[in-house]
């Protein structure tokens, strides 16, 4: 709205950012790095320094050297300021390395074996040596989504509970609650395994996919309790206060004010649990097992799963299996991505669609 | 002590001496009264033997330096007091004449009746403006069905609806400082209390939104008591009916005086709340 009067009242005048770069040192930086790329990749055919590690060290020391030479005639100050901020650049680069190898590495190898039928065929009438438009993992992809589900539903509403009672009512077993669930964020995921299959597995006579989702929900709850009582602890205590002094009650305040105020924080809580357990395989080969099949009843029999699938595949060891293994991996990886764009779907309260509508709405306005 | 009460409540003018009996037949008394209220966090006396009356329909002002006690024994009055957890009290609130802190009461019950504007504005940021000034109505489970009157006329006696009409479905949070305390003041008297107290409401806004509050005050006290606390003098002289000086000598808060506003600016009994009033200490 401004900046449309601004250009009646103010003919001349324009918006501008002195403290930005300009596009021409931007360019100008980026033709450095080129330049000191390329002398870096030079270095590593003519000195001991090769490969990738060696061309970053070369790299990085290139980049020291040419901050330390700039800032010769500047004081220690900025000298220190402009060395340590090329330092801690490359050291986020380098936390940044793990994860992009590993993304690298499963797209490289995964991509081979996507077909449609891979989403929607299961193992039944094909082995892992066929080629990659027969047979897929469907059947352990809905294994894992039935799982993670059953998971869910059951440490979504516990989790949040517990957040409740340890931020909210603060009743005298606050210590024993936070106790346990801090041990239970130290339990072994075999060790969880175990425990559903004699309490579960072995009643039932069989391995289910109920079995498998309550083994998850046991390494879910404590990511999810502890993360929501984070969450709930950031709410301002004068929320609370301005509950009660409305005449509220505690469990009204905590539902109708404390929960809405940080519901995007409590859907982020599930989604770390999703995100923890989406990958266990050890609880779900002693729980749900695997198999080669479509099975959409949790009590009937066992059930296949990604992280199984993944492992069967690679145990296979042949060319093929192991691609097929390498896609699952790739999957995987898409289904958190794709819980976590959902998250933040979901997270938007309406509150902020409104307030977006409302500027949309404005924006019309000015410009008819 | 008692003669101020009089003289600050202008009954039993006639009587030198209030005695108990006077006191148990204050079921005349309408509004709000503390008799010989003390305060504790943990082992520290915070407040020490305070009995004032809030006659209905009035505004009392609450002065003093800082730490004397006033947030403490305002957040007496509504039984918020009780959320610290090493807080204790003694002594009796009476609203119309019943003790607010008697086993028997219930204390969201009697928030309901005694709404709190606290110093900061604290609109609920998962509401919208709409949302915020029933909240009240939906926490309490009140029973009411004519939700667009509440909101239009809340809002429009906490001086807010001509700026916010257009907009109710905004989130609470995108107002200005001075809108979400006015709004804030809709969301308490939504419930319709009957006492309505203000910890320093206007400490975090400019003078303009100040005015407004202060409107918007004066105002509210045809119809319900007010308990305001502030800082500002000017303020507590352009907008209370009556004064109530607390102070500190190191130990517990007390009351120094309470009496009709004009009196405590002009010409009050004790000098210490004269060099107060003066702006020579505090």
């Amino acid at each position: 709205m401004n900046s449309v009067s601004t250009s009646d009242q103010y003919p001349g005048i324009e918006p501008l950012r002195p403290w930005a770069i300009t596009r021409q040192a931007r360019l100008k930086n980026l033709f450095r790095s080129f330049v000191f790329a390329f002398v870096a990749f030079v270095v590593t055919i003519i000195t001991p320094l090769a490969n990738i590690d060696g061309w970053a060290v070369a790299f990085l020391l290139i980049n020291v050297a040419w901050v330390v030479g700039q800032t010769s005639r500047s004081g220690s100050k900025e000298r220190r300021d402009a060395v340590l901020r090329v330092v801690f650049t490359s050291l986020a680069v380098l936390a940044f390395v793990p994860w992009m190898s590993i993304f690298v590495t499963v797209l490289l190898k995964g991509y081979r074996a996507i077909y449609p039928g891979y989403f929607f065929s299961d193992m039944r009438t094909s082995t892992p040596e066929d080629e990659f438009n027969i047979g897929g993992a469907g059947h352990a992809i809905v294994g894992s989504l039935i799982m993670v589900t059953i998971a869910t539903l059951i440490t979504l509403p516990l989790g949040i509970l517990s957040g409740i009672y340890l931020t909210e009512v603060r009743g005298r077993l606050t210590f024993l609650v936070r106790f346990i669930v801090q041990s239970m964020a130290g339990v072994p995921s075999v060790v969880a395994g175990l425990f559903i299959f004699t309490t579960v597995v072995q009643p039932m006579g069989k391995y289910s996919g109920l079995a498998g989702g309550l083994a998850l929900a046991v390494l879910m709850l404590p990511t999810v309790s502890r993360t929501a009582e984070e969450v709930l602890k950031l709410v301002p205590d004068d929320l609370r206060s301005a509950g009660y002094a409305l005449g509220a009650r505690q469990w009204r305040t905590a539902i109708m004010v404390v929960l809405p105020t940080v519901k995007s924080g409590l859907i982020t809580a599930g989604i770390l649990g999703v995100a923890r357990v989406i990958g266990e395989t050890a609880p779900l080969l002693l729980t749900s097992l695997n198999t080669n099949g479509f099975v959409w009843n949790p009590v009937g029999g066992t059930v296949a799963s990604l992280p199984t699938y993944i492992f069967s595949m690679f145990m296979y060891g042949t060319e093929y299996s192991s691609s097929r293994a390498w896609t699952g991996s790739l999957v995987l990886l898409a289904l958190v991505f794709g819980f976590f764009v959902l998250a933040r779907r979901l997270g938007a309260t309406a509150v902020q669609k409104v307030k977006t509508d409302s500027r949309k709405a404005r924006k019309l306005k000015n410009r008819s | 002590m008692s003669q101020r009460i009089e003289n600050m409540t202008q009954q039993n003018a006639d009587t030198s001496t209030p005695t108990r009996h006077q006191f148990d037949s204050g079921a005349e008394f309408r509004g709000l009264e503390t008799r010989g209220a003390h305060a504790w966090f943990g082992s520290h006396h915070a407040l020490a033997d305070v009995s004032l009356r809030f006659p209905e329909r009035t505004v009392t002002g609450l002065i003093g330096p800082s730490g004397c006690g006033k947030s403490t024994f305002i957040r007496l009055l509504n039984r918020m007091h009780e959320f610290i957890p090493s807080a204790a009290m003694a002594g009796e609130v009476l609203l119309n004449g019943s003790d607010i802190y008697d086993p028997s009461e219930d204390p969201a019950a009697i928030r309901l009746k005694i709404g709190m504007v606290f110093q900061k504005p604290n609109p609920f940021p998962a509401m919208t403006i709409r949302e915020n000034v029933l909240a009240g109505i939906k926490l309490a489970h009140l029973k009411r069905d004519n939700h667009d009157d509440i909101v239009e006329q809340c809002l429009t006696r906490a001086g807010l609806w001509k700026e916010v009409k257009d907009r109710l479905g905004a989130s609470g949070g995108s107002l200005s400082g001075g809108q979400q305390q006015r709004l804030c003041i809709a969301r308490s008297l939504a419930v319709e209390p009957q006492v309505l107290l203000m910890d320093e409401p206007c400490s975090a806004l400019d003078p303009s939104s100040t005015l407004r509050i202060e409107e918007t005050i004066k105002d509210l006290a045809e119809k319900i008591t007010v308990v305001i606390v502030t800082h500002n003098m000017q303020q507590a002289s352009r907008v209370s009916d009556f004064c109530a000086f607390f102070l500190t000598d190191g130990g517990p808060g007390y009351l120094v005086e309470a009496d009709a506003t004009r009196k405590i600016f002009t010409n009050p009994t004790d000098s210490r709340t004269a060099d107060y009033v003066q702006g020579k200490f505090g």
